[in-house]
């Protein structure tokens, strides 16, 4: 943190969090202030740790797939799928084309919904109350369609090793098209309250700027890496499933600030949609599981596997010594490394736009501290 | 394998199994399938998490399965490419070990050269990886040098990933790699935190999950999944500890 202060004031340390309601959970900011602009920033977390890695090792491989939900509870789905992915990877197994399809049309739905709460809270966080409201109505339909596939709302826990555990229900494509046509014009309404609204402009304009070289250097994936300009999605670089399959872009901004990670975000939930149809029309009949056995043993060996969760790269380094429990389980976790971030972006702005960066990096608090 | 036996009342006593860490891990740390599959060894008498109040599983209850046909093991093949012949020829004796496995090449680096090999890799002639994707590590209790620091890197330009890995003993100290990679800063807290794992030019090597005065290192094999901070939960929390 630089020592220097303007005209000698006397540096103030506050905290923000872990009780605040901007910090998107228990996110603890000590901030160091001149004034009401910030020197330095020091994160404090763990305020969530579960020891999700160590529970790994305690239970079986597939014992531990509602786990990983836990962790981004914003996107289960998406954690699930690549969780399930590592451990395909590692026995060498592929998955049907049908199976694959159902599991893009999940996460890409799951993107949606992460998405559309990342919009509601930031813009919250901003002053503009009214989105809020309006996403989480969305969102609803999402989950609506998640708990007709697999009861669950939330934690979903829609994958299993191999496949899928219950093959898509009656009216399922009809119900995903329906949201689909039913969203797109949505999208329009949000950026109709914040596009162009000057009052958001203002407070996301050049605020929390950072470098594609600086966000690289700091590990940062995701939409906020795109919005500083790298254009570098996993999806498309080494596509899982059937990704490779489907055509979408790649969204980029320009200046690296939040406003252009907040457009980023909206052309990504845009670029779903159509994955989403693309997969739907894709749908074949089909098995929907992949050759496992049972007993799920994976030979000895370690593989690291990486997806495009919605809030970035979401890794997992899964090491067997072939017994039926992996030896180590190591989830790289995109809120965390984008987190990191945050010393860099608010350096210099007021504590108010450390609220509004917070809010653009688009952590959720489970998964930072797992 | 050693588990096979294990493997149906662990199913059905589910979650409140307290199964010592090290059991099914430290059997095979080494990775030799051919030691795994004979019976069972005592438990490693090193091993501090073995629970000395459980009691050992009822062998009798899981009938022995029909033996599956022996499988060819799946192994790792040696990686040969001009990057590996370029870091031989820049650092020798760095790289003891390069094979590749399921599409990923993996480099054994020597602990010396770790910060030397990073730049390198970083740098256009190496690649240029410049994402650090991931830092952690993994415990390996029998091993003479216990732990193994796992670097996974990737490289826009080539659009690849590369994994290092430096084996370290418990008392070592490891070179941090936070002059090269910015990310590793908080990644090597954790590590230290988990693991217990001591850098070397870290800039702020403290805990970042557990609490400061938290004592043990919950990812080491020998610390038991019920096993915590007595003390601490007892003076923050005012509770027992979960035993």
């Amino acid at each position: 943190m630089p020592e220097a202060t303007f005209l000698d004031a006397n540096e103030l340390v506050i905290n923000m969090g872990p009780q605040h309601p901007a910090t998107h959970g228990v996110l603890r900011v000590k901030l160091k202030l001149d004034g009401e602009r910030v020197l330095g920033t020091e994160c404090i977390i763990g305020y969530l740790h579960r020891g999700v890695e160590k529970i790994a090792e305690n239970r079986t491989y597939a014992q531990f797939t509602p786990y990983v939900d836990r962790m981004d509870y914003c996107a289960a789905v998406t954690n699930g799928m690549g969780y399930v992915e590592a451990v395909e990877k590692l026995l060498g197994v592929e998955i049907p084309p049908r199976a694959q399809y159902t599991r893009m049309i999940l996460a890409e739905l799951q993107r949606i919904a992460s998405h559309l709460i990342w919009l509601g809270t930031h813009a919250l966080d901003i002053g503009a109350m009214t989105p809020v409201f309006y996403t989480f109505r969305e969102r609803e339909e999402v989950l609506k369609i998640f708990e007709e596939y697999c009861g669950a709302r939330l934690t979903t826990h829609a994958f299993r090793i191999g496949g899928l555990q219950y093959d898509l229900y009656d009216g399922f494509e009809r119900n995903v098209v329906k949201f689909c046509d039913y969203f797109l014009p949505k999208i329009d309404e949000y950026e109709q309250l914040l596009t162009k609204n000057r009052i958001w402009i203002n407070r996301t304009r050049n605020i929390g700027v950072i470098s594609g070289e600086d966000a690289i250097a700091l590990g940062v994936t995701g939409p906020v890496l795109r919005g500083s300009g790298v254009k570098w999605d996993i999806r498309k670089a080494q596509p899982y499933e059937a990704y490779d399959k489907v055509e979408f872009d790649v969204p980029i901004g320009e200046h690296g600030d939040t406003y252009d990670r907040y457009l980023v975000r909206m052309a990504e939930m845009r670029q779903s949609v159509r994955i989403i149809r693309q997969c739907v029309e894709r749908l074949g009949p089909g098995p929907i599981f992949g050759k496992v056995g049972k007993v799920i043993k994976p030979p000895t060996g370690e593989v690291y596997h990486s997806i495009e969760a919605p809030k970035g790269e979401l890794g997992y380094y899964v090491v067997s010594d072939g017994t039926v429990n992996p030896y180590r389980v190591r989830v790289r976790p995109p809120s965390l490394l984008n987190l990191q971030a945050l010393d860099k972006m608010a350096h210099g702005h007021l504590i108010a736009d450390v609220v509004a960066i917070i809010g653009t990096i688009d952590i959720v608090l489970g998964e930072v501290d797992r | 394998m050693a588990d096979e036996k294990k493997e149906l009342p662990k199913a059905v006593e589910g979650a409140g199994t307290q199964k010592p860490a090290t059991e099914g891990g430290g059997a095979s740390a080494q990775a030799k399938p051919g030691a795994d599959a004979s019976s069972k060894p005592p438990a490693p008498a090193g091993a501090g998490g073995g629970a000395p109040g459980a009691p050992a599983k009822p062998p009798a209850a899981a009938p022995p399965k029909p033996a599956a046909p022996p499988k060819a093991p799946i192994k790792p093949d040696p990686w040969s490419s001009p990057l590996l012949d370029e870091l031989q020829k820049r650092f020798p004796g760095a790289i003891s070990e390069a094979v590749i496995f399921r599409n990923m090449p993996s480099l054994n680096v020597a602990k010396e050269h770790l910060v030397a090999v990073c730049q390198f890799l970083k740098g256009p002639d190496g690649g240029a990886y410049n994402l650090l994707t991931d830092e952690t590590a993994a415990d390996y209790p029998k091993r003479e040098k216990r732990f193994d620091i796992v670097y996974h890197l990737y490289s826009f330009e080539k659009n690849n990933r590369l994994r290092l890995r430096v084996q370290v003993g418990a008392e070592e100290k490891v070179p941090s790699v936070t002059g090269v990679w910015p990310t590793a800063n908080w990644l090597e807290r954790e590590i230290y935190d988990m693991f217990g794992v001591v850098y070397e030019g870290h800039p702020d090597l403290k805990r970042i999950l557990l609490p400061d005065e938290w004592v043990g290192h919950p990812l080491r094999k020998d610390y038991d999944i019920l096993k915590q901070d007595e003390a601490w939960v007892k003076a923050n929390l005012g509770i027992g500890s979960g035993h």
